[in-house]
């Protein structure tokens, strides 16, 4: 009975809404808004085809290679920038800079630097995202406990095991905060690197359907989008939990005190 | 949520953090200068020995000038307004239908989990998949830039007044009611009080938000405003000049930070300021 009514309060507002869009797109044939049965038709139609793997994939894959490289460049550094205090001092005006300029705008000076490529498209999305964890990074590493970064220090763990063992975990909870912001920007970027000059992945496909009117296909790409957003979501939560198990845990302990 | 965690925990470090620097102050803002001079100084150098063409990236001379000959500009300053009027205007509309919202769905339990499956699948969806649609509906005016912006923006509100909503003290709220306060009297002197410092957060995460949207909405769609003029500046060949904005739009990125860091910090100290009498 219980999981019964979890079930309901999870599909009762999607599937109400659902049938209102159904219900709306009923009568009158509205140019901008097709109904559910031909977005679905269009949706099967348009990306389970050559396109999955000419288009999707592509992308995909370079948003991925882009974030992960985001995060190795952003966690190395921020360890070593946070545990530095005069390279911190020195950087910390530049970064802050850095962070503050928006990132799409990095696409036409990496264009003209770089020229359209694949690897200028996976720059754009590294200069983007590394930020987030960059910065989260240096926090979290200025922020190790005192107490125990003087125990590590008399028990002689110094160097890679200080790291291993006593920076990186304590950083962590910042770091996937980091990493976090990294992946909707991830996406954003990947999408925009795409729209602004290219002649694949997709958001120019997506594009190229709204110039040629096809309204049906441009809903089901921006469905398609939506999907990896959720999806990407999805997996972050569950390795966000998996690797911050014990902080969450700890947190339950230090709030039922 | 560990997104919550920096803002619940932030004024007590923040005091240690303080009385250090205070101490170090000379020496660190001394480095920080160094940091930018030694910056300027390799972006100078790079084009200079040749490492990348001059063509593709000016030296930070060249790039410095064009950008002080562009706050001469009256069109300069057009710009600006364009970007800063769909952001701000954006972020109001974005705060105020989170806020609203939030409190509706937040104050009831039965709303809470009726909304959260499709609040959770919502949120994630890229606003930039929006750009086709507003393209479609709006073209290449404002009320574009106005829909990705506050599609973005309201998600970080309305996340965080969720959060706050949910985190008021039932102690309180029952005190409150014990006292005869009615509904809307508990939501001004209890729930809204509680709930303030997640809505500051939200409305600086969505402050950054907005910015980034405003200025891609204005790069991609060609709304009207900064972005467009970089992207102009680009397939123009005026290469010093859109570096320059490039700069400028890093430059507004500093002040929104800094203006959000203290509109928060006012709201924070006044809050934290009654919390620690209240534990005292």
């Amino acid at each position: 009975m219980k999981a019964l009514a979890t079930l309901g309060y999870v599909l009762a507002l999607p599937v109400l809404l659902v049938l209102l869009w159904w219900a709306l797109t009923l009568g009158a044939v509205n140019f901008f808004v097709p109904t559910p049965g031909t977005l679905v038709g269009k949706f099967g139609e348009v990306w389970f085809g050559p396109r999955f793997f000419s288009d999707v994939l592509p992308s995909i894959g370079r948003l991925l290679v882009g974030v992960a490289a985001a995060i190795v460049i952003g966690v190395v550094g921020g360890v070593l920038i946070g545990s530095v205090r005069w390279l911190r001092a020195l950087l910390e005006p530049v970064l802050e800079f850095f962070r503050a300029i928006p990132p799409p705008v990095l696409v036409p000076v990496l264009i003209l630097l770089m020229g359209i490529t694949d690897s200028m498209k996976v720059a754009v999305i590294i200069s983007g995202c590394v930020w987030p964890v960059l910065l989260n990074t240096i926090e979290g590493v200025r922020a190790v406990d005192g107490v125990l970064s003087d125990s590590a220090h008399t028990y002689g763990i110094n160097g890679w095991a200080r790291i291993r063992y006593l920076v990186l975990p304590s950083a962590s909870p910042q770091i996937m905060a980091g990493v976090r912001q990294s992946m909707s920007l991830g996406l954003i970027l990947m999408v925009i690197s795409e729209m602004f000059a290219s002649s694949s992945g997709l958001g120019f496909t997506i594009v190229q359907f709204q110039r040629s009117f096809a309204i049906p296909e441009m809903w089901s790409g921006i469905v398609v989008l939506g999907l990896l957003g959720v999806g990407l979501s999805f997996i972050f939560q569950w390795a966000e939990r998996n690797i911050l198990r014990w902080y969450h845990g700890q947190k339950e302990v230090e709030n039922a005190a | 949520m560990s997104s919550q965690a920096p803002a619940s925990s932030g004024p007590a470090p923040s005091v240690g953090r303080d009385r250090r620097s205070v101490r170090k102050l000379p020496v660190k803002q001394l480095l920080g200068f160094a940091g930018i001079v030694g910056f300027l100084a390799t972006w100078e150098l790079i084009p200079r020995l040749g490492i990348i063409d001059e063509r593709f990236l000016p030296p930070a001379s060249e790039v410095i000038v064009a950008l002080v000959r562009d706050f001469g500009l009256t069109a300069f300053w057009i710009s600006v307004g364009e970007t800063m009027t769909a952001w701000f205007l954006g972020l109001v509309i974005a705060v105020a239908l989170a806020v609203v919202l939030g409190f509706v769905i937040g104050s009831s339990d039965f709303l809470r989990k009726a909304t959260n499956s499709t609040v959770e699948f919502l949120r994630p969806i890229p606003s930039v998949a929006l750009i086709p649609l507003a393209v479609l509906l709006f073209g290449v005016k404002i009320e574009s830039s106005l829909m990705l912006i506050t599609y973005a923006a309201f998600w970080q509100v309305l996340i965080q007044v969720l959060y706050g909503v949910a985190d008021v003290d039932m102690v309180a709220n029952n005190t409150a009611k014990t006292y005869g306060l009615g509904r809307m009297a508990r939501i001004r002197y209890v729930v809204f009080p509680t709930a303030l410092p997640y809505l500051m957060t939200g409305v600086r995460l969505a402050a950054t938000v907005a910015l980034v949207l405003a200025i891609t909405a204005e790069l991609v769609i060609g709304s009207p405003g900064l972005g467009r003029e970089i992207a102009l500046a680009q397939s123009g060949g005026a290469i010093s000049g859109m570096y320059a904005l490039v700069l400028a739009t890093g430059l507004i990125g500093v002040l929104i930070n800094v203006l959000m860091r203290f509109i928060e910090k006012k709201t924070l100290s006044w809050h934290s300021s009654v919390r620690s009498e209240v534990i005292a």
